[in-house]
């Protein structure tokens, strides 16, 4: 396990911080130092919603070797109700049930055992809404 | 800044060259480009590789293929943006030239894919490390999200997506130098392994090892020698968001666009102007996106002009009459440097049965894992 890498990310991963742009509103997931629309320095932090919109999506059948055991498995970019953006796995369903345009909430799930990224990784995760 | 021309081309065929290393493709791929340009010495040197530390282990390799083409002693960089590393070598060696601090200089790229590593997971790498590829994506995942949300908003069809593979399969089989120089049919790549839904293996481009050299000359060199001369009248680059959830429209490739319409600039064209093109198929949706990001189509409209042949040798605007990475292989770091050299071939008129008749204007489009970066060339045949 590489431990200061599995602490730093901590924040994104367990609590979905992020920072928003005090001069557009832009929200940066993971924070950045300078806003990629207006080019502001300023940001305040704050937690995004954890739900949204499927935009788009795929599921995976050949994965890379850490998820080779958890295919077929759908992924897909979200975007939260607050307008930010990330990618995640869409769990809890059948593949044929994620679709563009339905709503998730995003739940805090074990993401990867062994890897690069070290032992037992926590993140986010997305669940279908009813 | 001087006029430049590309003077000479080598390169390795494409495929599983298990009996080659990294350093004697590489080396076989210069030493034809020098040849073929007939040159005597070479000023400095530019090496594109998108990942020779995690395929096999071995960084700092430009001052080894330096060393090992027999040229140590001269400047020799690593230029690496992923995918799009071989053609941001070559745009680099043009720089140099057209400053006027050298007058010859090569560019080149190499991959070596198969002795081992796990591809997948180092492809992997060009894409957001900690916020996509943590989540399980893979690359052809990534293009996926594109292909679903193009069939989304503009009725792209699976069909269509597998016509790009024909057609440029197709293409490919007139090219000894091919990984998979044979033809496809459409039930053959929709009946073929899923990989990530909607993209089946045979929409992706392959695994392959490879190397690809160019020499990039001043004019007053190039007019010296007697070789045909391809001047090069454009180079743009442009980079966007490394992951593809911050774009704003997932069925575009921004940088694309913006790299074209730097190039188109640069050498007063619009696309109606371009009589063949090498662009980036890594899979088959990324053809059809690029072809409208570069105005080559219009928006929406890619799969209905792949159907209809616009695209193919003979059509409207022949696109990747070498195979594409798709047919004739992607060694990654290689691929940019190559599709210079297909469009070179053409524009020289002597590249046999996949000929475009009277080309005299080529274009190079080569971009970085998900298209967060991209490099376009426009060669122009004036001799």
């Amino acid at each position: 396990m590489i431990t200061p890498k599995y602490t730093r990310e901590i924040p994104q991963r367990y609590r979905l911080e992020a920072g928003r742009c005090t001069g557009c509103g832009y929200i940066a997931f993971p924070p950045r130092l300078v806003c990629p629309e207006c080019d502001s320095r300023d940001f305040e932090k704050i937690s995004l919603t954890p739900s949204g919109t499927i935009l788009t999506y795929t599921v995976v059948h050949v994965a890379a070797e850490e998820f080779s055991t958890e295919t077929p498995l759908p992924i897909a970019i979200i975007e939260t109700d607050d307008g930010a953006r990330l990618t995640a796995q869409v769990v809890d369903c059948a593949p044929e049930e994620v679709k563009i345009g339905k709503r998730v909430k995003l739940m805090f799930r074990c993401v990867q055992r062994e890897g690069h990224s070290g032992i037992h990784q926590y993140g986010y995760k997305a669940v279908l809404e009813d | 800044m001087r006029e430049v021309a590309i003077l000479g081309v080598g390169m390795t065929r494409f495929g599983e060259l298990w009996e080659m290393s990294l350093r004697n493709m590489f080396a076989e791929a210069a030493l034809a480009a020098i040849d073929d340009a007939g040159v005597d010495h070479i000023d400095s040197m530019y090496v594109g590789s998108m990942s020779s530390g995690l395929f096999v282990h071995q960084e700092h390799i430009a001052a080894m293929l330096a060393d090992y083409l027999g040229v140590a002693g001269i400047p020799s960089t690593r230029v690496e943006s992923a995918c799009a590393s071989g053609g941001l070598a070559v745009r680099h060696a043009l720089f140099e030239v057209a400053s006027g601090a050298s007058d010859i200089v090569l560019a080149g790229g190499v991959e070596k894919m198969t002795d081992g590593a796990d591809a997948t997971d180092a492809l992997a790498s060009a894409a957001d490390q900690e916020y996509e590829a943590f989540h399980g994506i893979t690359f052809p995942g990534l293009y996926a999200f594109i292909a679903n949300a193009h069939m989304e908003k503009y009725g792209t069809t699976r069909e269509q997506l597998a016509d790009v593979a024909v057609k440029n399969h197709d293409h490919g089989s007139m090219n000894p130098r091919a990984q998979f120089p044979f033809k496809l049919t459409r039930e053959t790549v929709m009946n073929s392994t899923m990989v990530a839904e909607p993209l089946r293996l045979l929409d992706c481009s392959p695994v392959t090892d490879g190397a690809a050299a160019v020499i990039v000359a001043s004019m007053d060199v190039a007019q010296k020698m007697d070789r045909p001369i391809v001047k090069v009248i454009a180079s743009g680059a442009a980079t966007g968001a490394i992951a593809m959830h911050s774009r704003k429209d997932p069925t575009t490739i921004p940088a694309v666009g913006l790299a074209a319409e730097r190039a188109f600039k640069q050498a007063d064209l619009t696309p109606e102007k371009i009589d063949v093109a090498e662009v980036h198929d890594c899979f088959t949706i990324a053809e059809l996106v690029v072809t409208e990001e570069m105005g080559f189509v219009e928006l929406g409209k890619s799969g209905e002009a792949v159907s209809a042949g616009e695209t193919r040798l003979g059509g409207r605007i022949p696109i990747n009459t070498s195979g594409g990475l798709k047919s004739k292989g992607h060694p990654v770091g290689a691929s940019g440097t190559a599709q210079i050299i297909e469009v070179v071939e053409q524009l020289r008129g002597d590249i046999g049965e996949r000929q475009v008749e009277g080309a005299r204007i080529g274009l190079t489009q080569n971009m970085g894992g998900s298209g967060a970066s991209c490099v376009v060339h426009i060669l122009e045949g004036v001799s």
